[in-house]
C-alpha cells in the first residue's frame, strides 16, 4: 500500500523527519518497501494555460501555443508537440530558466524556425506520475501562474508499506497513523464525522440471508446527484499518490474512504435495483458480469449482493457492470458492510480476482466501522455531487463479532521476553493501541481487543504488541542454557555426508535437479509407473514428481554436453516419489552418471572411455564404505531405460536396492545422447548401514596362491562360479580373484576362459602341498560337475 | 728388483687412467694377479740372500698394497659415477601434472546446508527430515495456518493429485516449508527438543528471484523457560558464525501464523558493511531469515502443553545464505547444474 507522507501527517504529525517515520514503521512491523518523492526535483514550473494555438508552419506534429502564466504576466510563445495540446488547457509550464529533473535547463530555443520560450510538461517529465500520453491536464480551476509545487503540494514523499496478512487494520491512513501515534506517544487526530440527517425518506429493504458471512449491512439512498461533477483536486491528488486513478466523483469518494478509514464501500445505480437488497450465497447456474466486463459463472456459495431478480455484485470483491454508476445515473444506493473474512478469503482468487476491497475484507475490516464510513462518504459525496440523502438502513446478523477478551500475566512478560516491564508502561502501550483494560489484578490485566485487531486473541499476541512497541532490539539477548548430557551415538549407521565425500573423491560432482520432471521424460525412464502429478505445475515440463533421479541426471548431462563438457561424472541425492499399493513411497535415493574418458585429458594416460565396469566399480566402492560390502551383490537384470545386456540389479542381502547399467540405445537415440552413458541409482537406506569392525587375529604363516584357468560356458555368470568355489574351497581360502578373462582363438566360441587366483592360509600352521592340492581338486571337481568347467 | 718402482708407477698410472670397472680389473690382473708383473717380482726373491729377502719381500708387498689401495679408491669413484649416471638417466620432469588429479565437489547448496548443520550440531541440535509431499494437516493445519490464510492460495502452493494416496479426499501438497518436519518431531518425541530440519521446499513461483524449488533449514527449540531473548541470542550468534563477521543483527516484528511473537531478521550488509550498495538495495541491511516463538496452537496440535513448555523456531533460506556467503548473483544458477558453476565450490 502506498500513502503520501503529507496525508499521514494530517492525522499524526510528530516532530520527526521522513527517514525516522520510515524507520519507526519498519521496526514496528510495518515494513516500508520504498519511499520516493511525489515529484522529481524541479524549479520554475508554473500553472500555464494555452490561450491560443496554431499549426507550426514547417512541422506536422508541432504546434505553436500562446501560453499564459509567466511570472511577468505576458503571453509567451511555446512550441509543443503533445497530442492533447489545445486552447484552454491548463498544464505545467516550465519557463525559461526552469530546471527539470535530471538537471535539464529550459532555454530559449528555435524549433524548425519558430522561437519557443519554455516548455509545457507531462507527468513523466516532472517525474510526478506515469502518464506519458501528453501534457499533464491540470484542473480547470487551477490558478494560472501559481508555482506548481506549491499548488499541488509536491514537496511530499510517497511511502510504500508492505503490510503482513495479520495487519489488515494498517491498510488505511488511519491505521498507519494509529501505529505512528503509539510509537511516538503522539496524539492522532481522527476525522470528525457528523451524521448526515435524512433529506429524503427513500430506503431499500435489506435482507441478510447469509447471516454467517455477512454480519452487518448498511445502505443509504442518495437522490439527484450530478454524476458529471469532478472530485476536488485535494482528493484526486491523494488518490493519485496512493496509486489510484481518479475515475468519477462517486468512485473517487468510495476509494477515498477506503484509503482513509479502511472501509471498502460500493455504490449502485438505484434505478437498476429491482426491489430490495439481499445478501445471499450464489446458487448453481447464476452468472454475473463484473465491472471489468468479464462474465463470471458463479460458483455455488459465493457471497452475493442481489436484488429481487438478479445478482448485483460479488460481495466484498467487485461490483456488477449492470448496476454500476454511469453517465446517466441520477440516484445511487450506497453500501457499507462487514463481511466475515472467511466468506471472502480465497473467493476472489478462485475467480482470478484481487481487488482493494477483497484484499481488506479477507484480512478483516473493523466490524464497527461501517456506519462511520457511511457518514463520511455521504458527507463527502454531497459536497461533490450534490443530491439528497436518505436515512441509513442497517441490518445486523447474529454473527457480528464481539470483542476478544485476553488475559495478560505479568509473569508471562518476564518468562516470555526476559524483561520486567513497568505496569504503567504496559497499560500505556495497550491503551494507545486501542485495547481496553477491563480489569487490573496483582497477576496482570484483563483486556478487550479493539474491533479492528483481527490478529489478537491470545496472551502471546499481547506479548508481541508489547515487544513491538517497546522495540525488539531493546529486549535482552541470551542463549538457552544447555544440558551437557551425552547422547547415544551408534556406529551401525553412517552419514550421507560420508558417502557424498566418497563419490567426490572418485571425481563425481554433486548436482541438485528439480524434483518435478517432464512427464514425457519421466515415462521414458519408468514407463510402468504412473507418477504423482501436480495440479498446478509451473509449466507442463515440470508436471510430475520424479519416480527416478535418472531423468534429472541425464538432463544435467545434456546441459553440460551442450556446453562443451566431454567428461561428466554427476551424482545427486534426494527423494523419489513412487506410487504403490500403500500410498506414495518417498524414498531417499542416490544416483550417479558417468560419461566420457576414464581420466581427464592428460599427457600420460590413454583416453579410454568409461564402460560398465567403471560405473560398477564406483558403486562397489561406495557399497564398501560402511564396511559391509559383503552384504551386497549384483545380478544381471533389466530396466526399461537401460541396455538389456549391460544392466545389473544391486541387492542388499536379498532385497533389490537399485541398478547400474548403460542407457538403452533406443532411449539414447530418443534423447539424442552420445554413446557411453552409464548410470546407477540406489536406495539410500541400506547404504547408510555400517558394520562395526570385529578383529580377526593375523596369521603368522605363509599364504599360498594357486592359479586356475577354467573354461566354462560364456553364459555362466562368473559370480556363480566364484560362489561355487567359495563354498567348496574350504575355510582356509582367504582370497579369490579373477585376474583374466579370455574369449577367442583356441577356445570353443561358446566358452570363455576365466583365470582365477586362489590364496590359502591357515591361522596357526603352514599348509602343505598335499592339503592345498586337495582343496584345489575339490574345487575343480565341483565346478566341473556343476558347470561343465574344464581346466585350460 | 730394480724395476719394482717403475712397475709400481706404471700400474698406478694405468689405474688412474682406467675409465670403467673392466679396465680397472684388467690393470689389477696384469699387475697384482697371480701372474701379474708385480706379483712376479716375488719369484726373484729366491735369488736373494736370506738377509736381503725380508726387506725385498716387504717392498714388494708395499708396492702391491699401494696399487691395491689406489684401485679401490678408483673403483669406488667409478661406482659412484655409475650410480650418478643412472640417476641422471632416470630423472623425470616432476613439474608435469600427476594422474587422476581432478576431484568432484559438493553442490553449493549442500555445502551451505552442511555448514549450517555443523554450526548447530556444536550445541547439540539434531537433524530431522521428513516427506516432501505433505498432507494438508502437517503443512498447514498443525502450523496454525487456517484454511483461509493467503499462504494457502493456489498461487504459491503446489497441489498434487491425491489419487495415489491412502486417505483419498485429503489434500496433498509439496511442502512449502520444512516446518512440517518440526510438527512430526513434536508429535513423536517429548521435549526438550533441539532440532534442525534441512530440505527441499516448493513454491509455485518462478522468476528472476524465485525458483519453484529451493532449500530451507528450520530450527526448533522446545524446553521449559525458553524466551524471546534465547531466540535473539541464538540467531545473532548463528549469523555471526556463519558469515564469520561481526555484523550487526536486528529483529523486526513480522508475521508467521506458527509463531508469536514473530520476527524478520536483518543482518548488516556483508558486502558494503552498512554503507549501502546494490546487494542491500542501499538500505545497509539484508533480510536474512524469519523466526519467532512457537505459537501455542502449534504446541496444542502436537500435544505439547503450551503452559509447561515454550520454544522458538527459525527458518533459513539456504540459497540466499549461499548467495550472500559466496557472492552468487543469480539464484537460477543453483539448478542449472553447469559444471563451470558447480566446480567453483
Amino acid at each position: 500500500m502506498k500513502v503520501s507522507e503529507s496525508w499521514l501527517r494530517e492525522w499524526v504529525n510528530p516532530d520527526i523527519d521522513t527517514q525516522t517515520v520510515v524507520d519507526q514503521l519498519t521496526m514496528a512491523g510495518i515494513e516500508v518497501d520504498a519511499t520516493e518523492p511525489v515529484a522529481g526535483a524541479f524549479t520554475g514550473v508554473v500553472v500555464g494555460e494555452i490561450v491560443s494555438i496554431e499549426q507550426h508552419p514547417d512541422a506536422d506534429k508541432l504546434r505553436v501555443c500562446q501560453v499564459a502564466g509567466h511570472p511577468e504576466g505576458e503571453l509567451v510563445q511555446v512550441v509543443c508537440g503533445a497530442p492533447n495540446a489545445r486552447a484552454g488547457l491548463k498544464a505545467p509550464f516550465a519557463t525559461v530558466g526552469a530546471k527539470l529533473p535530471g538537471d535539464f535547463k529550459i532555454k530559449k530555443a528555435k524549433l524548425r524556425g519558430v522561437e519557443s520560450f519554455g516548455m509545457l510538461c507531462g507527468q513523466t517529465e516532472l517525474e510526478a506520475g506515469d502518464d506519458d500520453e501528453g501534457l499533464w491536464e491540470l484542473a480547470v480551476d487551477a490558478p494560472v501562474g501559481a508555482d506548481l509545487r506549491e499548488y499541488l503540494n509536491l514537496d511530499d514523499t510517497l511511502i510504500e508499506v508492505d503490510i503482513t496478512p495479520n495487519r489488515g487494520d494498517c491498510l488505511s491512513v488511519r491505521g498507519l497513523a494509529r501505529e505512528l501515534g503509539v510509537i511516538n506517544r503522539h496524539p492522532v487526530s481522527e476525522v470528525v464525522t457528523q451524521p448526515v440527517s435524512a433529506q429524503v425518506d427513500d430506503t431499500l429493504p435489506i435482507t441478510i440471508a447469509a447471516s454467517g458471512a455477512c454480519s452487518r449491512y448498511l445502505g443509504r439512498v442518495i437522490r439527484g446527484i450530478d454524476v458529471n461533477a469532478t472530485s476536488p483536486l485535494w482528493m484526486q491528488e491523494k488518490l493519485r499518490r496512493a496509486g489510484l486513478r481518479p475515475i468519477d466523483a462517486v468512485v473517487d469518494v468510495t476509494n477515498y474512504v477506503l484509503l482513509e478509514l479502511g472501509q471498502p464501500m460500493h455504490a449502485f445505480d438505484l434505478a437498476k435495483i429491482d426491489g430490495g437488497i439481499t445478501v445471499r450465497e450464489a446458487s448453481a447456474d447464476e452468472k454475473l458480469t463484473l465491472l471489468d466486463e468479464q462474465e463470471i459463472e458463479l460458483k455455488q456459495g459465493t457471497l452475493l449482493i442481489a436484488d429481487n431478480a438478479k445478482p448485483l455484485a460479488m460481495a466484498g470483491i467487485m461490483g456488477g457492470l449492470e448496476s454500476a454508476v454511469g453517465k446517466s445515473t441520477q440516484d445511487i444506493f450506497l453500501e457499507s458492510a462487514y463481511f466475515n473474512p472467511i466468506a471472502i478469503a480465497g473467493r476472489a482468487r478462485n475467480y482470478g480476482l484481487h481487488t482493494d476491497s477483497s484484499h481488506r475484507f479477507e484480512r478483516g475490516v473493523d466490524y464497527d466501522l461501517a456506519r462511520q464510513a457511511m457518514e463520511r462518504a455521504t458527507e463527502l459525496l454531497l459536497g461533490v455531487v450534490g443530491g439528497q440523502s436518505g436515512p441509513i438502513t442497517e441490518q445486523v446478523s447474529d454473527s457480528l463479532p464481539a470483542a476478544n477478551k485476553v488475559e495478560l500475566r505479568k509473569a508471562r512478560i518476564v518468562s516470555g521476553l526476559s524483561i520486567e516491564m513497568d505496569d504503567a508502561a504496559v497499560a500505556d502501550i495497550l491503551s494507545r493501541l486501542g485495547f481496553v483494560i477491563d480489569a487490573t489484578t496483582v497477576e496482570g490485566w484483563q483486556v478487550s481487543v479493539p474491533s479492528w485487531r483481527f490478529d489478537v486473541s491470545i496472551e502471546a499476541d499481547l506479548l508481541e504488541e508489547l515487544a513491538r512497541i517497546y522495540g525488539y532490539n531493546r529486549l535482552p539477548t541470551k542463549v538457552p542454557d544447555q544440558s551437557m548430557a551425552i547422547k547415544s551415538h551408534t556406529e551401525s549407521r553412517q552419514t550421507l555426508s560420508r558417502l557424498r565425500h566418497h563419490l567426490i573423491a572418485r571425481r563425481y560432482q554433486e548436482v541438485v535437479t528439480y524434483s518435478f520432471v517432464d512427464p514425457k521424460m519421466g515415462a521414458q525412464f519408468e514407463p510402468d509407473i504412473d507418477p504423482v502429478a501436480l495440479q498446478n505445475p509451473i509449466s507442463a515440463d515440470m508436471g510430475v514428481m520424479r519416480t527416478s533421479l535418472l531423468p534429472g541426471l541425464v538432463s544435467a548431462l545434456r546441459h553440460n554436453i551442450n556446453r562443451q563438457q566431454g567428461r561428466v561424472r554427476l551424482f545427486e541425492t534426494g527423494q523419489k516419489f513412487v506410487p504403490g499399493a500403500n500410498g506414495v513411497a518417498q524414498t531417499p535415493t542416490l544416483a550417479g552418471l558417468v560419461f566420457g574418458p576414464v581420466a581427464g585429458e592428460n599427457w600420460t594416460d590413454s583416453d579410454a572411455k568409461v564402460d560398465f565396469f567403471d560405473a560398477k566399480g564406483d558403486v562397489e566402492s561406495l557399497l564398501a564404505v560402511g564396511g559391509n560390502g559383503a552384504d551386497f551383490s549384483f545380478k544381471a537384470d533389466v530396466h526399461p531405460a537401460l541396455h538389456p545386456g549391460q544392466t545389473a540389479g544391486v541387492f542388499c542381502r536379498d532385497e533389490k536396492i537399485g541398478v547400474v547399467g548403460a542407457i538403452h540405445p533406443a532411449l539414447q537415440d530418443e534423447l539424442d545422447l552420445p554413446d557411453g552413458v552409464f548410470v546407477f541409482e540406489l536406495a539410500l537406506q541400506s547404504l547408510l548401514e555400517a558394520k562395526v569392525p570385529a578383529f580377526t587375529p593375523l596369521s603368522k604363516f605363509p599364504a599360498v596362491r594357486r592359479d586356475l584357468a577354467l573354461v566354462v560356458d560364456r553364459t555362466l555368470a562368473v559370480d556363480d562360479l566364484l560362489s561355487a568355489i567359495g563354498q567348496t574351497a574350504g575355510e582356509h581360502l582367504i582370497d579369490l580373484k579373477v585376474f583374466d578373462l579370455y574369449m577367442g582363438k583356441g577356445i570353443d566360441p561358446h566358452r570363455k576362459s576365466v583365470a582365477l587366483g586362489l590364496t590359502f592360509q591357515h591361522p596357526s600352521r603352514t599348509l602343505n602341498d598335499e592339503e592345498i592340492n586337495g582343496y584345489v581338486d575339490t574345487v575343480v571337481n565341483h565346478v566341473t560337475e556343476k558347470y561343465g568347467a574344464a581346466l585350460r | 728388483m730394480e724395476n719394482l718402482a717403475a712397475l709400481t708407477d706404471e700400474a698406478l698410472a694405468l689405474v688412474d687412467k682406467a675409465e670403467d670397472l673392466a679396465a680397472l680389473d684388467k690393470v689389477r690382473v696384469e699387475y697384482l694377479g697371480k701372474k701379474g708383473q708385480i706379483s712376479a717380482q716375488a719369484k726373484m726373491l729366491g735369488k736373494l740372500s736370506a738377509e736381503e729377502r725380508p726387506a725385498a719381500g716387504a717392498k714388494i708387498n708395499q708396492a702391491k698394497q699401494q696399487v691395491q689401495t689406489r684401485i679401490e679408491a678408483v673403483k669406488s669413484r667409478l661406482e659412484r659415477a655409475a650410480i650418478e649416471a643412472k640417476l641422471a638417466e632416470e630423472t623425470i620432469d616432476v613439474t608435469l601434472p600427476g594422474r587422476a588429479r581432478d576431484t568432484g565437489g559438493l553442490h553449493p547448496v549442500t555445502r551451505t546446508l552442511d555448514r549450517i548443520a555443523e554450526i548447530f550440531a556444536q550445541v547439540g541440535y539434531e537433524v530431522a527430515e521428513g516427506p516432501e509431499i505433505e498432507d494438508d494437516q502437517h503443512n498447514f493445519e498443525a502450523l496454525n495456518i487456517p484454511a483461509h490464510h493467503p499462504a494457502r492460495a493456489m498461487h504459491d502452493t503446489f497441489y498434487v493429485e491425491d489419487k495415489h494416496f491412502a486417505t483419498s479426499g485429503g489434500s496433498y501438497v509439496l511442502r512449502t516449508h520444512t516446518s512440517p518436519v518440526q510438527v512430526r518431531v513434536m508429535e513423536s518425541s517429548e521435549p526438550p527438543l533441539r532440532i534442525i530440519c534441512p530440505g527441499r521446499v516448493y513454491r509455485c513461483d518462478s522468476d528472476l528471484t524465485h525458483t519453484p524449488m529451493f532449500h530451507q533449514v528450520e530450527g526448533l527449540v522446545v524446553d521449559k523457560d525458553i524466551s524471546f531473548a534465547d531466540l535473539k541470542g541464538t540467531v545473532d550468534q548463528f549469523l555471526k558464525a556463519f558469515f564469520e563477521v561481526d555484523a550487526p543483527v536486528r529483529f523486526r516484528p513480522s508475521y508467521f501464523p506458527f509463531t508469536e511473537p514473530s520476527a524478520e531478521v536483518d543482518i548488516g550488509c556483508t558486502q558494503c558493511h552498512g554503507k549501502g550498495c546494490r546487494v542491500c538495495k542501499n538500505t545497509g541491511w539484508i533480510e536474512i531469515m524469519g523466526c519467532g516463538m512457537v505459537h501455542p496452537n502449534v504446541f496444542r496440535a502436537a500435544n505439547i502443553d503450551p503452559d509447561e513448555y515454550t520454544g522458538f523456531a527459525f527458518g533459513i533460506g539456504v540459497e540466499r545464505m549461499a548467495m550472500l556467503r559466496y557472492g552468487v548473483n543469480d539464484l537460477r544458477l543453483f539448478f542449472e547444474n553447469d559444471l563451470k558453476f558447480l566446480q567453483q565450490f
